[in-house]
């Protein structure tokens, strides 16, 4: 069974070879966080990654697609451009498009903003009295679009439970294989992650990076996915 | 790899990193496409009232209604990374109020597969053109530009203006009979 291998492995390990398991597991989520904190700085936008929660941008976006933001000052809110926006005292933000903007001699904006699968603009969504979106509503402007990946994060927010499942199961098959390496010496893939017996160095390879980079963006994800 | 989840566990890997390396294939090979196309607009008939704006904050705004014509091949577009295009027929305009206004009159959305050569004639704009104020009464010059928003499958969300642009004088009066 996968959990006894698991224990029986760790057991045969010595504290050094622990220690080293946790000090890369650590690197990982340390990277995670310094991509993510860099990424803020250079986009200048709070969130620089957003999932789309809603289906208010069919057929462009639908729930689960992962949005990059950029919100540089430099770059004026402009008609047609899509904007991920909070409304004052509510958490969730929101991706829809600019549909009218007024802007004053010394920059003010005020802006209006409509979902393309929506039939009235969202006037009904702003707070009471409110008819215009401002700058500082404004969390950035989707520049770039990759489909489905973000689903993660919404599975793991409807079913809690899987948060904590999903971010052990890699780890099982993190374990080194240490039979292995122990017997044999000339060992093509030396990166000790993949259980591997396999011939191929490549695949070896590629199953490694994919345990790397699956717990980078379950990291990652844990971050964007706060509420 | 002699266990059934350790080989499904590469498989997933692969599969996964193929699929990954194809996503960044698509964004980068139509990363630095030019994807601007002449258009044709023209515009027919302009008129001008002063009402309510019931839309918005409660106010005596200029209302104004323009009936236009729109030609455009987007042909070209299209490839194997655009997944839509958002068309938007935008009016940009300056008053004494606001030193920039847009505002957009209509809107489409073009998916793969669905007709690219636009061949629109006499239309009436899609969301009430209300400006913040009265600046529409005697502006000589809104600009009327057909841009669309380019969705690709994976990658860049630009934004491209077409090239060619028509400038709209509005009239001087308003409008009092209940036309349109």
């Amino acid at each position: 069974m996968l959990s006894l291998d698991f224990l029986d492995d760790v057991r045969r390990m010595n504290k050094r070879q622990l220690y080293y398991q946790v000090l890369n597991f650590g690197m990982i989520v340390s990277s995670a966080l310094m991509i993510w904190k860099g990424l803020m700085v250079v986009t200048g936008s709070e969130s620089p990654i957003v999932v789309v929660l809603s289906g208010s941008m069919e057929p462009a976006f639908h729930r689960g697609d992962l949005l990059f933001l950029t919100n540089r000052i430099e770059d004026p809110i402009r008609v047609g451009e899509i904007v991920v926006f909070r409304i004052e005292g509510r958490e969730i933000p929101i991706v829809h498009r600019v549909l009218k903007i007024h802007e004053k001699q010394n920059g003010d904006i005020k802006f209006l903003t409509k979902g393309d699968n929506n039939a009235v603009d969202d006037r009904g969504l702003y707070k009471q009295g409110q008819h215009w979106l401002e700058k500082k509503d404004v969390v950035g402007r989707a520049r770039g679009f990759v489909p489905y990946i973000g689903i993660v994060t919404i599975l793991m927010n409807d079913y809690p439970k899987f948060k904590v499942r999903a971010l052990l199961f890699p780890a099982c098959f993190s374990h080194p294989s240490y039979n292995s390496f122990i017997r044999t010496r000339a060992e093509p893939c030396s990166l000790h992650i993949c259980c591997c017996r396999c011939q191929c160095a490549l695949l070896c390879l590629l199953c490694s990076l994919f345990q790397y980079a699956v717990l980078f963006l379950l990291g990652l994800f844990v971050l964007v996915h706060r509420e | 790899m002699n266990t059934v989840l350790s080989r499904a566990n590469s498989l997933f890997a692969f599969s996964l990193s193929v699929m990954a390396a194809l996503t960044f294939g698509c964004f980068i090979t139509t990363a630095f496409k030019e994807r601007s196309v002449p258009v044709r607009i023209a515009v027919s008939r302009v008129t001008l009232k002063n009402v309510e704006d019931f839309t918005g904050p409660r106010e005596r705004s200029d209302l104004g209604f323009v009936t236009f014509d729109i030609t455009a091949d987007l042909q070209s577009i299209f490839d194997w990374n655009v997944k839509q295009l958002f068309l938007y027929l935008s009016a940009e305009y300056s008053t004494k109020n606001n030193a920039l206004n847009q505002v957009v009159l209509w809107d489409k959305i073009m998916l793969r597969g669905d007709n690219p050569r636009l061949s629109l004639k006499d239309m009436k704009s899609k969301y009430f053109f209300f400006d913040d104020g009265n600046g529409l009464k005697g502006n000589r010059n809104i600009t009327l530009t057909l841009s669309w928003n380019v969705v690709p499958n994976a990658g860049i969300l630009p934004l491209v203006t077409g090239s060619g642009h028509v400038s709209v004088p509005f009239p001087d009066n308003y409008e009092t009979t209940k036309s349109y």
